[in-house]
């Protein structure tokens, strides 16, 4: 009988208790559900001249940092970016079939700019047929010959058109910010320094996302990719050695076992294996 | 000390997997519960609908813009899943541009509402889209046309529709009279969403309407105190 006073006798080893639990439920049709993390800020807003988009850096696999600085900030055509949160995989893939499709597009339209509704139609077709699966939330932006166009698209396939959307795990906090602070007409600099706010709040106040800032700038003929925009979890520094000395550890018995070589052979690959062509007439 | 039970019939253990999925907007499907309204009057058709799409209690976008162009005088008024009722006004509007090229003149409303009987009929167990049809064509006028989940199709003077539309079968049923102008109707659909956002939690932000008759489509957006105020408690 447990009681606070009296400590159960903790068994050694594992308790696999609940794991023979979970595969009778399982059967019984109650499986697990599958973990989905979408950890990370990503943002977009439209200011006066273009579109400023905004990524964390940190990709997790469950509660690990797999990445302390991927690049969520996906190139699709030389005036549009897409920022991916959810499932690595899913954003980095999605986005580069697009960016394939919209130059095939391009070439076969005779166009030099394409129009970002035709990416976002792509994306969100693309998602929608494969009803959620894949797990991949995007923030597009970018300027074609209509001005500047922001979609939020997500892996249901539904999009959005907004002046400002934040998506991933770090999106509420970074939506707080812009609620806050967005404007219409804002300049080159306040908008930078708005996105930096808004994955910073991302960045500080949600687990799943953290490490720099990256920050796209999309105007009309050119592109500003800034990574990083601000690292703001630097590595502190050492402040001593905290190797241990030599002799720490006693040495009590020395035995040297050398390695006899039998057999040498040399394999030789490459032009020196082939004999040189006499080339003397 | 005995060890604790690995006996050799024991299963093979299932690999560490987590429980906790975050909170529900980080996996819950885009939804535009909603309230959705459309009237018809004599020349056009009036209609209306909220601006909150929600990701489980999050609200994804607070300016939603509900009522989609499917041609210049055919608009849908979208509930149910957001993906699955943009990608159906999707084809239902490649379909009647198509249709209307081949037959050169503009689409009829039925035509439209034929379309997405079919789709959502058709795919009825895979789809969740309650979608109202309504505009304007010169065989019949100002049409209105329901089709609920189930992907049945009746046209009627009046419909609502979304979560809101059930907080006001009462003010509808009881405010609608027959041969209302154009203006009695846009101040009727207002006062009837307006009461509908207020008492439904998946429905809120800005009232979009539009005015559909023969020369196309008027758009208005009331925010903020513009939205006619009720009973607030």
């Amino acid at each position: 009988m447990a009681s606070v006073l009296l400590a159960e006798n903790q068994e050694p080893g594992f308790s696999f208790e609940n794991c023979r639990r979970n595969a009778f439920l399982a059967k019984k049709g109650n499986a697990l559900p599958k973990a989905t993390k979408t950890g990370t800020t990503i943002v977009g807003i439209i200011f006066k001249d273009g579109v400023i988009l905004g990524a964390d850096t940190r990709a997790t696999e469950d509660t690990i940092v797999s990445d302390k600085n991927c690049s969520k900030i996906h190139y699709l055509a030389k005036n549009m970016y897409c920022c991916g949160a959810g499932t690595a995989a899913d954003t980095e893939v999605t986005t580069q079939m697009i960016c394939s499709q919209l130059e095939l597009h391009r070439l076969s339209t005779n166009r030099d700019i394409v129009p970002v509704v035709t990416a976002c139609k792509f994306l969100k077709q693309m998602l929608f047929r494969y009803q959620g699966h894949i797990g991949a939330a995007l923030v597009l932006g970018g300027v074609d010959n209509t001005g500047p166009h922001l979609y939020s698209i997500h892996p249901h396939g539904s999009s959005d058109k907004l002046p400002y959307t934040t998506m991933g795990s770090g999106s509420l906090a970074a939506m707080a910010v812009f609620e806050a602070g967005w404007k219409p007409e804002l300049t080159e600099e306040e908008g930078k320094l708005l996105v930096r706010n808004a994955i910073a709040a991302g960045i500080f106040n949600d687990l799943g996302s953290g490490s720099n800032i990256d920050v796209c700038v999309i105007r009309r003929g050119s592109v500003d990719y800034i990574r990083p925009y601000e690292t703001a979890n630097l590595k502190g520094e050492k402040q001593m050695s905290y190797n241990f000395k030599k002799g720490t550890t006693a040495v009590l018995d020395v035995k040297t076992v050398p390695i006899i070589i039998e057999d040498v052979v040399v394999h030789h690959t490459g032009e020196s294996a082939v004999e040189s062509m006499d080339t003397s007439s | 000390m005995a060890l604790s039970g690995m006996t050799s019939q024991m299963s093979m253990t299932p690999k560490f997997q987590h429980n906790f999925m975050g909170p529900d907007w980080l996996h819950a499907e885009h939804s535009t519960g909603t309230s959705i309204m459309a009237v018809e009057y004599d020349g056009g058709v009036i209609i209306g609908a909220d601006s909150r799409t929600t990701t489980g209690a999050y609200i994804a976008n607070r300016v939603t813009d509900k009522l989609t162009r499917i041609s210049d005088s055919i608009y849908c008024c979208r509930s149910g899943s957001a993906a699955d009722t943009q990608a159906i006004a999707d084809i239902v509007a490649y379909h009647l541009e198509f249709l209307s090229l081949e037959q050169g003149e503009p689409p009829l409303v039925e035509t439209a509402a034929n379309i997405f009987r079919q789709l959502c009929y058709d795919y009825r167990d895979q789809l969740t889209a309650g979608i109202i049809v309504a505009g304007w064509d010169s065989r019949k006028g100002g049409q209105v046309y329901c089709i609920p989940v189930g992907g049945m199709l009746v046209r009627q003077p009046l419909s609502i529709g979304g979560s809101g539309s059930t907080y006001v079968y009462g003010y509808v049923d009881a405010n609608y009279k027959d041969n209302m102008t154009r203006e009695e109707c846009k101040k009727f659909v207002t006062n009837s969403l307006a009461l509908a956002m207020m008492r439904d939690g998946s429905s809120g932000g800005v009232v979009r309407l539009g005015a559909i008759d023969k020369t196309g489509i008027e758009r208005f957006v009331f925010t903020g105190k513009d939205i006619p105020k009720f009973y607030e408690g």
